[in-house]
């Protein structure tokens, strides 16, 4: 049975309460404790910098050239908080609210709440960091409106809040750095956990560089490395991301929730061929003033410009007239594939829909000679004032999707497609964010917690800021205080050395496989598999093939798989092989996961549970928990529920129409 | 090299505008030198002006050695270089030329200093028939007639061309160096920016090409 | 926009590992599509490399949209490729024509030493920031975010110095391999802001200090890097610094 640890209590006083009454660590005894973070993100960087400042020896470690580098740095839009500047009537509980009806009732209440009321604190902790928010004139902090809420709560930094959130972190890290509470490993990718007497004690680590092995003991480790988006090799995810960490943990005992939750956002630049190596996301905030449709007939070449009114359909307007262009990212997502599938897709591909701006340009256009008191007749005169306000909201992206596509979408339609980005799923975490292993956390993206089956934009920074800033330097220190008696543990005892024997036995079986295909095909072969039939729409029938041809390709891996170089060199193609190894794993479990949840929830539209509309069916009698999969062998995994019980919220049938 | 350039971009205003005072010696009404050779004999014989003088050469030295300096510093920093260079891309040929320039302008100088500045300060000045040049003043004081050296100097054609180079390479220098020395010593309000990218220019072209025009005055007979 | 394929001639820098002697060797692609990105065009190249039993060619990628800043080539003798305020992930193949030649370097800096091929290592701007590019500030300590107004013309210059992405284009097209321009950006940032007051004599003296000890060159105001700079980072920082680097010099206790 799962045990969440939620403290008891009115859902308000949870926290506070928690905070009154959880164990310390005495200054003098946090010197001698040692915590592992692995990763540099939003929540790793934030958590090392913290449990470092705290006084504990940290140690963190991140597989790129710098911990400044990790993916939260890509994040567009803004990170929501609670803190009511706009006297809109936001709140606690309604942050709290939006966030477990975004995420179709299936997170867990006691953490979201505390989510949302840590989420102030962040907002000051980073001003105070020197993050340059936007401000208004008067010098106040600007906010701007996102997806699925009715309150403007998201605070943003042009659209790179992300990376000026990450450098705040980052800034804070290599300041303990320099103070010698952390020690950085950057180049370094941990490839295994140590186990001693069923508490985790440390991890076997590989520096990228030289590819030798390293051992490095800690009381307790943090993982912080983000999603596994990348498992459908397209995505938003950077190219080296991956779930190795917690694949590792996964197999060392950990229980991994609700892998099938995968966020499809709506607005990515599609794909242009087989060569396609990742995907650009374009901003959610393009829907404000974007009209998506596609052409009436099928097949039809014609340019997006040349194609008159009356053969246009505007399908999220013709299907959800009180939503119209701006449902929710699933529900976008799910109809512009729908439209493709049916034979109306654009492109040379014919897997994109358009996004179009025409509109908004002469409407925009029309109210600025309005505001001038220009004639209303110049047609000419109209566009170009419209213009001039749509590249003063969006000018950075409409130049972004110039430089990739070649288009300029001040003239024609962009074309947009769905593409994975963010994954809900993760390893299964208590409220005090440890997995099921002792001495085990994991924090952000790489825990499943906060949002259920689908994320609401601008929440996904912060998480991972609050469980790095203001979670884990309390809950670490509940388990540390009862560690302050256990020594290191020497990295020469037998349990280090077994470890490192397994993770250089498999580098050594994967460089002796020396087969003909590359890694980079595999994992585009997995990426196929799990894009067509575990992504925004499944049935029984293709989850069940795919988990076939996943251990299919999964046995032709690891019998074809070709690597050049050698282990003791700097190897990408020999790190890439590892994390697909991983990802085929994972991919199965994936598939395992969405078979067991026969219902439509979030973004996840299983076919067989639709409305006679042909909308989504969540089915709360039977899925209202969370699947925590144990596991067993490289084939089998055993189910644990957690079930969710709603105390302060009631779940509802989301409708958009 | 900031600060010292900027003493030296002050002297420069000082040297050419002294050294224009030739060009009263033109036409009908020349003054054969006279009020050029007033003015460097003030000059010459002020104490304050002959410890500025000494500062001046200080903060030449200490440009040259700065300079020379710095290109050493920064010529270790790339041990292996590119094969194709980033080259007039990205910077103007002479704000990575400044080593350069200044070399030809510091070979420019000593040649100046021998022609001018030795013989005013130590040898004498003398003709080319050993004969002290001298000028007399309405209260009957003799003075170096510079004027007249001048006069004699740039009737070599090759000096003239020398001295002409020398001025092309000071205005590349101070091209750059202007602009430079004012980033270096932290302006970086674009109103003041632009005010002293202007200023910049217009010295950089105008001062040299003053001076520039002194030999080729006396050599073409413009002024006599 | 029309679509077109190239086959192309590459000119790679290969060098085995820090202390191997480096050279260039010459490869060939065919069908590259004028709508791949140019790093996808190296994937091109590194999977027939692969197949052929080859070493295939490092460096270093990772978000592949212009905001991690790993990737670093110096793409025809400029860093990051033809296009002005873009970074070799976001280049795109439309920027070059069939029957091209394409010589592809790492970073030059002695600062930044290669790892491998094209992968140099670009610590040194870690240690930069350790020095003091950041406020020293404990997670908690933070007053309300609105407590201190900031004017929204200096949070904007303030952002847009902090817009830098730390990826060395700068280091690489100065002929000084300075590290002015980076430095500057961080020191701008942070001392443009009240937060960033307290510490601003401290943190412009340490940082160049770490600047000059990690070996990068001196500025000679050449405008290189900011011409390439994928952020359009620009020179009024370095000035900006210079002001604070003189100030806190006079202000020296």
């Amino acid at each position: 049975m799962l045990d969440a640890k939620i403290p008891s209590g009115p859902l308000a006083e949870k926290w506070t309460s928690y905070k009154g009454h959880c164990k310390l660590v005495n200054p003098a005894n946090k010197r001698s404790l040692e915590i592992i973070v692995i990763g540099t993100g939003l929540a790793g960087a934030s958590a090392a910098a913290s449990l470092g400042e705290l006084g504990y020896k940290v140690k963190s470690f991140c597989f790129q050239d710098s911990p400044r580098r990790a993916h939260s740095i890509a994040a567009q839009g803004g990170i929501n908080a609670a803190k009511n500047y706009q006297n809109d009537g936001d709140s606690v509980y309604r942050l709290f609210y939006d966030t477990i009806k975004g995420g179709d009732y299936r997170s867990r209440e006691g953490n979201v709440y505390r989510l949302a009321e840590v989420s102030a604190n962040i907002i000051d902790q980073c001003v105070a960091q020197g993050v340059p928010f936007a401000r208004e004139y008067g010098g106040m902090l600007s906010n701007r409106s996102f997806g699925g809420v009715q309150v403007q709560r998201t605070f943003y930094a042009a659209g790179q809040t992300g990376q000026q959130l990450l450098i705040g972190a980052y800034q804070a890290l290599e300041r303990q750095v320099a103070l010698g509470n952390v020690e950085m490993y950057a180049r370094h990718e941990m490839l295994d956990l140590v186990k001693i007497d069923g508490k985790v004690r440390g991890i076997i680590a590989r520096n990228l560089m030289t590819g030798k092995l390293e051992r490095y003991f800690g009381h307790a480790v943090v993982l912080c490395s983000g999603g596994y988006g990348n498992v459908f090799y397209l995505s938003t995810n950077a190219m080296h991301s991956n779930v190795t960490a917690a694949w590792k943990a996964h197999k060392h005992g950990a229980y991994f929730a609700n892998p099938c939750f995968t966020q499809i956002h709506p607005t990515c630049i599609p794909v242009t061929g087989d060569h396609q190596s990742k995907l650009t996301l374009m901003s959610e905030s393009l829907r404000n003033d974007g009209r998506i449709w596609v052409p009436k007939s099928k097949d039809d070449t014609r340019k997006g410009n040349q194609i008159p009114e009356e053969e246009r359909d505007y399908y999220l307007e013709r299907r959800y007239p009180a939503f119209g262009n701006l449902v929710p990212r699933d529900v976008a997502s799910r109809a512009a594939k729908e439209r493709c599938d049916a034979g109306f897709g654009v492109g040379t591909s014919k897997q994109a829909v358009f996004l179009d701006f025409a509109a908004a340009i002469k409407r925009y256009g029309k109210k600025e000679a309005g505001k001038h008191k220009l004639p209303l007749d110049n047609e000419e005169e109209i566009i170009r004032l419209g213009k001039e306000v749509i590249k003063e909201k969006y000018g950075n992206l409409f130049d972004m999707y110039e430089k990739i596509t070649g288009e300029n979408p001040y003239q024609v339609p962009m074309r947009i497609y769905p593409a994975v980005h963010y994954t809900m799923g993760g390893l299964w975490v208590d409220y005090e964010l440890m997995t099921n292993v002792q001495g085990l956390y994991a924090l952000g993206e790489a825990n499943y917690s906060d949002h259920g089956a689908n994320r609401l934009g601008a929440s996904a920074l912060m998480q991972g800021l609050a469980d790095g800033y203001f979670v884990i330097p309390y809950t670490i220190g509940n388990y540390l205080a009862d560690e302050i008696r256990n020594a290191p543990i020497p990295t020469s005892h037998p349990a280090f050395e077994e470890a490192e024997k397994q993770v250089s036995d498999r580098i050594e079986t994967l460089m002796n496989i020396k087969g003909n295909t590359s890694v980079e095909s595999f994992h585009k072969k997995l990426g196929k598999i799990m894009w067509d039939k575990c992504g925004m729409a499944r049935n029984a029938q293709g989850l069940q093939e795919a988990i076939l041809e996943i251990r299919a390709l999964r046995e032709e891996f690891w019998k074809d798989l070709k690597i050049p170089g050698s282990i003791t060199e700097f190897n990408p193609e020999l790190d890439k092989a590892g994390r697909v190894a991983d990802f085929m794993e994972l991919g199965e479990l994936m598939c395992l996961d969405a078979l067991m949840r026969s219902e439509s929830c979030g973004g996840h539209f299983r076919e067989e549970s639709q409305t006679s509309e042909g909308e989504a069916l969540r089915n709360d009698a039977e899925f209202m928990f969370v699947a925590a999969w144990e596991y067993e062998n490289g084939r089998e995994w055993r189910m644990h529920k957690e079930v969710l019980e709603y105390e302060e919220v009631k779940p509802t049938q989301r409708s958009y129409k | 090299m900031a600060l010292t350039g900027i003493f030296l971009i002050l002297f420069l205003v000082v040297h050419v505008g002294l050294n224009a005072c030739i060009w009263n010696a033109t036409g009908e009404n020349s003054d054969h030198g006279l009020m050029f050779n007033t003015a460097a004999n003030f000059m010459g014989s002020m104490v304050v002006i002959r410890i500025l003088e000494i500062g001046l050469f200080v903060f030449i030295f200490l440009h040259v050695i700065q300079g020379i300096m710095l290109v050493m510093y920064n010529k270790q920093k790339r041990n292996i270089g590119y094969s194709v260079p980033y080259g007039n891309r990205g910077s103007k040929w002479y704000s990575r030329s400044m080593g350069l320039l200044g070399t030809l302008i510091l070979l420019f100088l000593i040649l100046h200093w021998i022609n001018f500045w030795v013989p005013s300060r130590f040898t004498g000045v003398n003709g080319v028939d050993g004969q002290p040049l001298e000028m007399e003043l309405a209260d009957g004081e003799k003075i170096h007639n510079l004027f007249a050296l001048m006069q004699i100097t740039f009737q070599n054609l090759w000096v003239v061309i020398i001295y002409v180079l020398g001025c092309i390479s000071l205005a590349y220098h101070l091209l750059h160096g202007f602009n430079s020395a004012f980033r270096t010593l932290g302006v970086h309000n674009p109103k003041y920016m632009k005010l002293i990218q202007s200023i910049g220019y217009g010295f950089s072209i105008i001062v040299p090409f003053v001076f520039a025009m002194m030999p080729i005055s006396f050599y073409l007979g413009w002024v006599s | 926009m029309e679509h077109y394929t190239m086959n192309l001639k590459l000119k790679i820098w290969r060098q085995a590992n820090r202390d191997a002697k480096g050279a260039f060797r010459n490869y060939e692609v065919s069908g590259i599509s004028s709508e791949m990105s140019f790093l996808e065009m190296i994937d091109v190249l590194n999977e027939k490399l692969i197949e052929n039993g080859d070493d295939p060619v490092a460096f270093d990628h990772d978000c592949r949209e212009g905001i991690c800043g790993m990737c670093s080539m110096y793409i025809n003798g400029r860093p990051h490729g033809p296009w002005e305020g873009t970074t070799t992930c976001q280049l795109h193949m439309r920027a070059f024509h069939d029957g091209d030649t394409i010589v592809i370097e790492p970073w030059r800096a002695n600062s930044f030493p290669v790892i491998k091929d094209l992968v140099v290592d670009r610590s040194a701007f870690d240690r930069i920031i350790q020095a003091g590019g950041y406020i020293s500030v404990n997670t908690g300590n933070a007053v309300d975010g609105n407590a201190i107004p900031i004017p929204k013309d200096k949070a904007d210059a303030s952002f847009a110095a902090a817009a830098c992405i730390g990826c060395g284009a700068c280091v690489a097209a100065c002929k000084n391999s300075s590290a002015m321009l980076f430095l500057s950006a961080k020191v701008t940032h942070l001392a443009l802001l009240p937060q960033g007051i307290p510490e601003h004599d401290s943190r412009v003296k340490d940082m160049v200090e770490r600047m000059d000890k990690e070996g990068f060159g001196a500025c000679s105001n050449t405008t290189a890097c900011e011409s390439v700079c994928p952020k359009e980072i620009k020179m009024t920082n370095i000035a900006y610094l210079n002001k604070e680097y003189l100030l806190a010099t006079l202000n020296n206790k």
